[in-house]
């Protein structure tokens, strides 16, 4: 069985609804008509029970495995994970992930155009909340034909998606693997997301959100604000092993102010490669999201917010080095799923790569992710896609030779 | 089943589905004293053989707690619910009653506070099931009064100095501490390595392993 086949080239694909009654939101506003950007692998079964909802985080998006172009290099954001063989094994699940609401990669955002005047709406975006972004993956899910999901899985604001799917929606669902997050934005991740906000609005390209007619556009802004929440999804354990105190070009100090240290041009790098795929002002409305999420706000504690959803299957992961979704978070929601009376797996990964470490952490997480989906095709009794085939047959194994 | 087919020392356990099941004779005594179709915690179950084997064999609703990521990852291949917890930070998370049966085998001698845990498991659960290495055991003594040494238990590989550090006890010692705690005794089975001992007759003399089910008065 091949256990590192990719699903291929794979179709971006869309669903506009809300055309005649408009989508309401958290805020009270509304939105209409709505985009959702979806990718999905893998085939349905007949019962159309072994769908699975991968939920992205901050700056990902709908291209969750395989590539768009033939000749690409770069693959989805989660290609470790997702495919034949994988962890989100596409030979027997159907896998799906939409972009976010807010987001800036085919889903209705802040640059989308706004429907009474064409143009793009700006800062007239209304402020959204994870609780949207799940409503919306509902009418998604709701396209589909599939009445329950066999898993919604995600980390960091994937991993709040899938609690939000798991506290509101819990009969829509039979398991939830809510990775390196946690069940409220803590002081520490608002502060964190201001300051990437603060300088946004502190480059002048930005506007006030009106810059997609201009020349320029807020780069300056958007990559101190992706430096930043770099930083935070490294350790510092990760920093001294990738970069220590080395000089990028030279050997000795300048003793001027250039980027001299491997650390600084790395940061500067990913931040200027941030500006070229990623929009100012849905980096504003996405860190809103996070920062609004609470899911005791409503109840009053984390664990009455899942009284309703007791009878469903969970694997909570956090890892030991990261420093941004610190593993306490994760306890906390896992005592809070064990007084409900849950069915819970949990481990804190020994890992130095800090929050980043849900991403890299390949070996582990396939151990822990198949153990976990093998247990709950046997409990719910998921059947396998027709023309599932078998492991190590001649078939499948053509297949995945055609895939690769 | 019966615990015939045993390996000498403190063994390593294969559980499949394909295989007849072979588990350590003190595991099965720990699962003969479990209620088919119960709920079942495991406290401590290191790669899950037990919980495995009581979820198969027994329809037990099976979950675990374990320290180590080797054993974490063992059970979430065998299909295991079980979540990373220390045991001395004690059981708070589960409401009472919660479970039939709280488990806690050959774990006892590393605890820092044992009746702290013993009050926890049968606040949790109404039956705790508790086994542990006898250091009553006749070679035991012997040892101690020949050698003057420290003696080395059937079940237990490491030595006093090696971590975790572990507390010697006896059946007899165990047997007031559950008085003292107030625990009433319900079931008790005696091993001498992996063989039952047919009658109690001097069994802290006998037994190298006792395997106790407790409750509250």
């Amino acid at each position: 069985m091949s256990t590192n086949g990719s699903v291929g080239l794979v179709q971006p694909q869309q669903l506009t609804f809300a055309e005649d009654e408009p989508f309401q939101l958290d805020s009270g506003a509304s939105l209409g008509p709505m985009t959702v950007a979806y990718e999905t692998y893998g085939q349905l079964n007949a019962d159309r029970t072994n769908a699975i909802l991968i939920t992205h985080a901050l700056s990902g998006s709908a291209h969750a495995a395989g590539y768009h172009q033939p000749d690409e290099a770069k693959t989805g954001w989660w290609d470790d994970c997702i495919g034949p063989g994988k962890a989100f094994d596409t030979n027997k699940f159907f896998i799906i992930c939409s972009n976010v609401l807010g987001g800036c990669y085919g889903s209705t955002g802040p640059a989308s155009p706004e429907p009474a005047t064409g143009k793009p709406y700006g800062m007239r975006f209304p402020v959204v909340t994870i609780g949207d972004m799940v409503r919306a993956q509902v009418r998604l899910i709701d396209h589909l034909g599939i009445d329950s999901l066999l898993c919604v899985a995600g980390g960091s604001m994937g991993g709040m998606q899938a609690l939000e799917w798991a506290a509101h929606y819990p009969h829509r669902l039979k398991a939830a693997i809510p990775i390196a997050t946690t069940a409220h934005h803590s002081p520490m991740l608002i502060a964190l997301s201001e300051v990437g906000r603060q300088a946004i609005y502190a480059d002048p390209a930005w506007n006030n959100g009106d810059y997609y007619d201009a020349g320029l556009k807020p780069d300056a802004g958007l990559a101190v604000a992706r430096m930043v929440g770099h930083i935070t999804y490294l350790s510092e354990e990760s920093m001294q092993q990738k970069f220590g105190r080395r000089l990028q070009d030279q050997v000795r100090y300048g003793y001027e102010f250039r980027s001299e240290f491997q650390v600084e041009s790395y940061l500067k790098y990913k931040g200027h490669n941030f500006t070229r795929r990623f929009d100012a002002n849905s980096y504003l409305y996405v860190t809103k999201a996070m920062d609004y999420f609470d899911l005791s706000a409503e109840t009053g504690s984390v664990a009455a917010a899942f009284a309703n959803s007791a009878d469903l299957h969970y694997l909570v992961l956090s890892f030991t080095s990261d420093w941004l979704y610190p593993s306490y978070h994760s306890k906390e929601l896992v005592s809070a799923l064990t007084a409900a009376g849950a069915d819970v797996t949990y481990l804190d990964v020994q890992s130095s790569w800090g929050h980043d470490a849900f991403l890299l952490e390949v070996e582990t997480m396939t151990k822990l992710l198949s153990g976990f989906l093998e247990r709950l095709v046997q409990s719910e009794r998921v059947a396998l896609p027709p023309g599932f085939p078998p492991a190590g047959s001649p078939k499948e194994q053509t297949k995945t030779e055609a895939a690769a | 089943m019966s615990g015939e087919a045993e390996p000498s020392a403190p063994p390593r356990l294969t559980v499949s589905s394909e295989s007849p099941v072979l588990l350590r004779s003190d595991l099965l005594a720990i699962a003969d004293m479990v209620p088919a179709g119960s709920r079942v915690l495991d406290l401590g179950c290191g790669d899950g053989a037990l919980l495995e084997y009581l979820v198969r064999s027994k329809q037990v609703t099976g979950r675990g707690v374990e320290r180590s990521e080797e054993g974490m990852l063992a059970c979430v291949r065998r299909g295991l619910s079980v979540r990373q917890g220390n045991l001395e930070e004690g059981l708070a998370d589960y409401p009472d009653a919660s479970f039939d049966s709280v488990i806690l085998s050959q774990t006892l001698p590393f605890l820092n506070d044992p009746a702290m845990i013993l009050s926890e498991m049968l606040r949790v659960g109404s039956r705790a099931i508790v086994s542990f290495p006898n250091w009553g055991f006749w070679r035991c003594r012997l040892e101690m009064l020949v050698a003057g040494r420290m003696p080395q238990v059937f079940d237990l590989a490491e030595r006093w100095y090696e971590a975790p550090r572990w507390q010697a006890f006896t059946v007899a010692d165990f047997c007031d501490f559950c008085h003292h705690l107030g625990f009433g005794i319900l079931e008790e089975i005696y091993l001498s390595r992996s063989r039952r001992l047919k009658s109690p007759h001097y069994k802290n003399l006998r037994a190298t392993t006792a395997v106790f089910a407790l409750q509250r008065f």
